[in-house]
C-alpha cells in the first residue's frame, strides 16, 4: 500500500527529547523530519523583541542529532516557527546555530530559508483597503497600531515549504509557520488528501503530546495512505490511544470539531479513531473544504512600556485582611511622593496576591482567608528608570503602610531577596492577531538558498 | 450533585491564540459525559458569569465521539490579550478553576 511517513522530533525545538526516538523514527525511513520551534503561547515579548525562549545550548541539543541524522539518512529536515516568534532575528537565530552545527559535523547540504516578516505599512495599506479580517475576540485593528507595531510575521501555510521541498531543499528553516504546515506540506504535495495531511499535522505539531505518558519532548511517526492516516509515538514506553489521540485534536484551539488552516477547513466531526497495535492510532474520516479566499494569519507585537517588579511574602492575619486598603493607600502615596512633572498615562501600577486571589482575580470563587499570601507589586512605565522609580516607592509604602489594627509596626513584607526590586525590561501587547487576504504567498513568504 | 472536577476525566484550559481562553473537559465514560453535557449548568448562560463574559460571547461545543466538551470565550485577563501589562496568566493554563466548582445534578 502506498504511504508516507513522518518524523516529528518534539512539540517545540529546545524542550529536548530521546534521541533513541529519533532514531526509530529514522529507522521507518520517512520521507521528511520535523520541528515546530514556535508559538505565541509565551506572549508577545519574544515576538516583539526578537528573543528567543528557548536558549542557545537548548536548540543546538535539539538540532545536533536531527541536523545530523537526518543528513545521514539523506532525508529532509523542516523546521518552522525558527526561534519562537518567527520575526527575522529568531530566524537568523537559528539558522547561526544550524550553520555552526554544520561546520562542526563538516555536513554540506541545500538549505532553504523562509522569511515570514511583513512590513507594517503592508499591513497599514491591508487595513486601508478592508483586507483584514480579525481572529475571533481579537480587538480592532488600526493603521496607527499597524505601524506602531514592533514587529509583525504571517503564518505561512503549506504552500512555501512545498515550493522549497519541490526545488531540492535538503533543510527548510522557516519562520512563523502555522504548525500544520511543517507537515502537511509534502503529503498534499504528493497528492494525499489535504483533510487527512492537516489533521495528522496537527496531531503532529505537539510531538509525543498525543501519547500516552503525554510529552511534547518527544517524538512521534505519522503515516498517511490514502484514506487513512496512522500516529505511533517513538519511544517504546509510550501509546497512544484512540482516547489521547482524539483528546489531542481538539487542544488549544477554540472549536473541537473543525481545524481552521490558509488552505481551507478540516471538518473532523466525522474522524474515527482506532487501536490498530499497542502503540499506534488509526484516523480516518476528516474531510477538508478548500478555501475560496486564501488568507494569512498575522501576529504583531507593540511594545507599551517597561516592567519592574517585587515579590513580598505576608504573614501576618491583619495585613492579609487589609490588603485592598493598602493597595489603595500605597496607589496614593506613590502619587504624593512622585515628582509632579510624572503624568497620569507615564505609568501604572498593580497588585497580585498570590494564595488569595492572583490567577483569577475578580472571577475567583474561593474567599477564604488564608495564613499565608505571595504579593507582586508590579510597575509598568513608559521608561525603565521610572517603572524601577516607581517600584521603589509603591515598595517602601507598602513595608511601612499604617492601616487600622496593625501590630506589626515593623513591617508588612518578607522579601526573599536583596535586591527587592527587579527591573525587567519591555512589556508588548499583541497589537495584531488578524487575518489578511493574500493573493500570492509565496511572494510574502521570500526564500533564500545557500548551500553549505 | 456532583462538582464537575470530580465527574471529569481531564480538565484543563490553555489560550486558543492570545485573544481567547479554551476549555476541554474529558469524561472516562459516556452516562456522565451526557449528564454534564445536558445539564443546564454546561451552557453558555450558566458559564459567562464565572468569567465576566457576555454569553453570547462563550461557545459551549460538545465533540461527542470523544466524550469531551469544549468551552471557548474571551480572554479577560491583560490589557490586551496573553502576555500583556497586568496578565495573570500568559499561557491561560489555570482558567478551569470556576468552572471545576460547578454543582452537575
Amino acid at each position: 500500500m502506498e504511504e508516507l511517513r513522518i518524523v516529528s522530533i518534539n512539540g517545540c525545538l529546545g524542550y529536548g527529547y530521546e534521541v533513541a526516538s529519533l532514531e526509530n523514527g529514522i529507522a521507518a525511513k520517512p520521507a521528511l523530519i520535523g520541528g515546530d520551534a514556535g508559538s505565541t503561547d509565551p506572549g508577545p515579548y519574544y515576538l516583539g523583541s526578537g528573543t528567543s525562549l528557548v536558549k542557545r545550548a537548548q536548540i543546538l541539543r535539539d538540532l545536533t542529532p536531527a541536523l545530523v541524522k537526518s543528513r545521514a539518512a539523506g532525508v529532509p529536515l523542516v523546521i518552522g516557527s525558527a526561534g519562537m516568534g518567527g520575526g527575522e532575528p529568531n530566524l537568523q537565530f537559528v539558522r547561526r546555530i544550524l550553520i555552526d552545527i554544520a561546520r562542526e559535523h563538516g555536513l554540506h547540504f541545500k538549505l532553504a530559508t523562509i522569511h515570514s516578516e511583513i512590513p507594517n505599512e503592508q499591513v497599514a495599506r491591508a487595513v486601508r483597503d478592508k483586507q483584514i479580517t480579525p481572529m475571533p475576540d481579537a480587538p480592532p485593528l488600526t493603521e496607527e497600531l499597524a505601524l506602531a507595531s514592533s514587529r509583525i510575521v504571517g503564518q505561512m501555510g503549506t504552500e512555501p515549504f512545498a515550493h522549497a521541498l519541490a526545488q531540492g531543499a535538503d533543510v527548510v528553516l522557516a519562520g512563523r509557520s502555522c504548525d500544520t504546515a511543517i507537515y502537511a506540506a509534502l503529503p498534499i504535495a504528493r497528492g494525499y488528501d489535504p483533510g487527512l495531511a492537516l489533521h495528522m499535522a496537527k496531531i503532529m505539531e505537539c510531538g509525543a503530546q498525543c501519547g500516552i505518558p503525554l510529552a511534547a519532548n518527544d517524538s512521534l511517526l505519522g503515516t498517511i495512505r490514502r484514506d487513512h492516516f496512522e500516529v505511533r509515538p517513538l519511544a517504546e514506553r509510550r501509546i497512544c490511544t484512540p482516547e489521547s489521540v482524539a483528546a489531542h485534536t481538539m487542544y488549544e484551539q477554540g472549536h473541537p470539531l473543525i481545524l481552521f488552516e490558509p488552505e481551507g477547513e478540516v471538518d473532523m466531526s466525522n474522524a474515527q479513531f482506532e487501536q490498530v497495535d499497542r502503540q499506534t492510532v488509526r484516523v480516518s474520516g476528516s474531510r477538508f473544504q478548500p478555501t475560496r479566499r486564501l488568507r494569512i494569519k498575522l501576529e504583531g507585537a507593540r511594545r507599551v512600556g517597561y516592567r519592574a517588579f517585587t515579590l513580598a511574602g505576608i504573614r501576618d492575619r491583619n495585613v492579609i485582611a487589609s490588603l485592598d486598603k493598602i493597595e489603595a493607600a500605597v496607589r496614593a502615596t506613590v502619587r504624593r511622593l512622585l515628582d509632579q512633572g510624572v503624568t497620569e498615562e507615564s505609568f501604572k501600577l498593580g497588585f497580585r496576591h498570590y494564595g488569595r486571589d492572583a490567577v483569577l482575580g475578580p472571577y475567583e470563587t474561593v474567599r477564604t482567608p488564608p495564613h499565608e499570601v505571595g504579593t507582586v507589586i508590579e510597575a509598568v512605565a513608559d521608561s525603565q528608570e521610572l517603572a524601577d522609580y516607581v517600584l521603589s516607592l509603591a515598595r517602601s509604602s507598602f513595608l511601612h503602610c499604617p492601616f487600622d489594627g496593625r501590630k506589626t509596626t515593623a513591617g508588612n513584607l518578607a522579601f526573599p531577596s536583596s535586591p527587592s526590586d527587579m527591573s525587567a525590561g519591555e512589556v508588548y501587547e499583541f497589537s495584531v492577531y488578524h487575518l489578511m487576504d493574500v493573493d500570492d504567498q509565496l511572494a510574502l513568504f521570500p526564500m533564500d538558498w545557500e548551500t553549505l | 450533585m456532583a462538582r464537575l472536577e470530580d465527574l471529569a476525566s481531564v480538565l484543563r484550559s490553555k489560550n486558543a491564540g492570545p485573544f481567547q481562553i479554551t476549555i476541554d473537559v474529558l469524561f472516562e465514560d459516556e452516562a456522565t459525559y451526557r449528564r454534564v453535557r445536558d445539564s443546564a449548568a454546561m451552557t453558555p448562560a450558566a458559564i459567562a458569569p464565572l468569567y465576566g463574559v457576555p454569553g453570547q460571547l462563550v461557545n459551549v461545543i460538545p465533540f461527542d465521539r470523544v466524550r469531551a466538551i469544549k468551552i471557548t470565550f474571551p480572554r479577560q485577563s491583560g490589557e490586551r490579550g496573553s502576555g500583556s501589562a497586568f496578565d495573570r496568566d500568559v499561557y491561560g493554563a489555570q482558567q478551569h478553576g470556576p468552572l471545576a466548582e460547578v454543582e452537575i445534578p
